[in-house]
């Protein structure tokens, strides 16, 4: 036990010390699939799923921005007793070796001001700001109204789709 | 070897307290996600005096002799209420002339933003079918009192709230009398699947 908590500080120094050569260096976050839901007429508020993995080390997603809303917002969203509940959230964690999803009925940015309809086929940018990588600017594909997955129409090429994905109940 | 594994591990066991505690969360707001609807107490809804969209009073008597999915939400509402009107459409769908027997209607719990006009252009995008309907602060208050609707508008600057809300699927028969409770986030061919055992057990 001695030697592993000595090779911890070790390995606790050594990451602090920016002579090592191995220290993992900023988080890379792979940012996939990244859609929205066509709006409804006269709605005010649309929304953005995706599924984020990140490289090297854990990040955290801190805000989120786009020219076709006033805000946006990262929201959990959570069902008890039927009853269903939206929460702004402060950031999201997003971890190595796993991946991170927003999705329908689980966590999501929510697009609060919408300054013009979303129409199925239509795409816009995105720009997300990580705690550690710093910013990233995505482009988000509109599809149906009411759409579970991201739609795979026109989007030929897109890594890492995830269509379909929703919860299994 | 470097110091790398080693520093994966004790980064692991630092994170551990706060992953535990971040776990614990997620396996509870999960397990509440996959409860099963809880059965209502014996009388789900009643009168009711509402506004459609071309501000027509409409009464619960208005759609007698249809089967009734009463959806209650919000035109603000960005995820489950979309989900669940979608849901409502793909079962009209595929019900194909059966559905002549049923009636959707989307009620707000939010009268204040959803006027009319907004629920009308509103539902338009999902099917020509669901009729929403609005009203005054009191009639609605009146109509999610009588379905057991839990409504929670939450604190916000200006007009941006949210509004916690119960997203059940409410099915009344054609007398207009409660059926059952279904979850607002079943699929579409759940819905059709409900509905035409009902249907076929009834002409």
């Amino acid at each position: 036990m001695r030697s592993l908590f000595v090779a911890c500080l070790l390995s606790l120094v050594a990451a602090a010390g920016p002579a090592a050569a191995d220290t993992p260096t900023q988080p890379t976050i792979q940012v996939h699939s990244v859609w929205s839901r066509a709006t409804p007429g006269g709605a005010k508020t649309a929304v953005v799923y995706m599924t984020l993995s990140a490289e090297g080390q854990a990040d955290r997603l801190v805000a989120a921005s786009t020219p076709v809303a006033d805000k946006a917002e990262l929201h959990s969203e959570s069902m008890s007793g039927g009853v269903m509940q939206m929460r702004p959230l402060a950031s999201l964690e997003v971890k190595p070796g796993a991946t991170t999803m927003l999705k329908p009925g689980g966590n999501h940015i929510m697009l609060i001001g919408l300054k013009h309809p979303l129409k199925a086929g239509d795409s816009f940018p995105l720009t997300l700001a990580f705690e550690k990588s710093g910013k990233q600017e995505v482009t988000v594909h509109v599809a149906k109204v009411g759409a579970m997955g991201m739609d795979m129409e026109g989007m030929k090429g897109m890594p890492g789709m995830q269509g379909g994905a929703m919860t299994g109940h | 070897m470097s110091s790398k594994p080693l520093l994966v591990l004790c980064t692991a066991a630092m994170l551990l307290v706060a992953g535990i505690a971040g776990a614990t969360w997620l396996v509870t707001t999960r397990t509440g996600a996959s409860a099963a609807p809880v059965a209502p107490a014996a009388a789900v809804g009643g009168p009711f005096t509402l506004t459609a969209a071309d501000g027509a009073t409409v009464t619960d008597e208005s759609y007698r002799g249809k089967w009734l999915l009463v959806y209650f939400g919000y035109t603000f509402c960005p995820d489950a209420c979309p989900t669940a009107l979608t849901n409502i459409s793909a079962a009209l769908q595929q019900l194909g002339p059966l559905a002549d027997r049923v009636q959707p209607l989307f009620i707000t719990v939010d009268p204040h933003r959803d006027t009319p006009k907004v629920m009308a252009d509103y539902v338009k995008a999902f099917d020509h079918r669901i009729v929403g309907l609005t009203g005054s602060t009191a009639a609605i208050a009146a109509v999610t009192k009588e379905y057991g609707v839990y409504v929670a508008p939450q604190r916000s600057e200006g007009d941006d709230y949210l509004v916690d809300h119960s997203s059940f699927i409410y099915l009344m028969n054609p007398d207009g009398k409660f059926v059952a409770t279904l979850s607002g986030a079943a699929t579409g061919a759940q819905l059709a699947a409900r509905l035409q055992t009902l249907l076929s057990q009834t002409s």
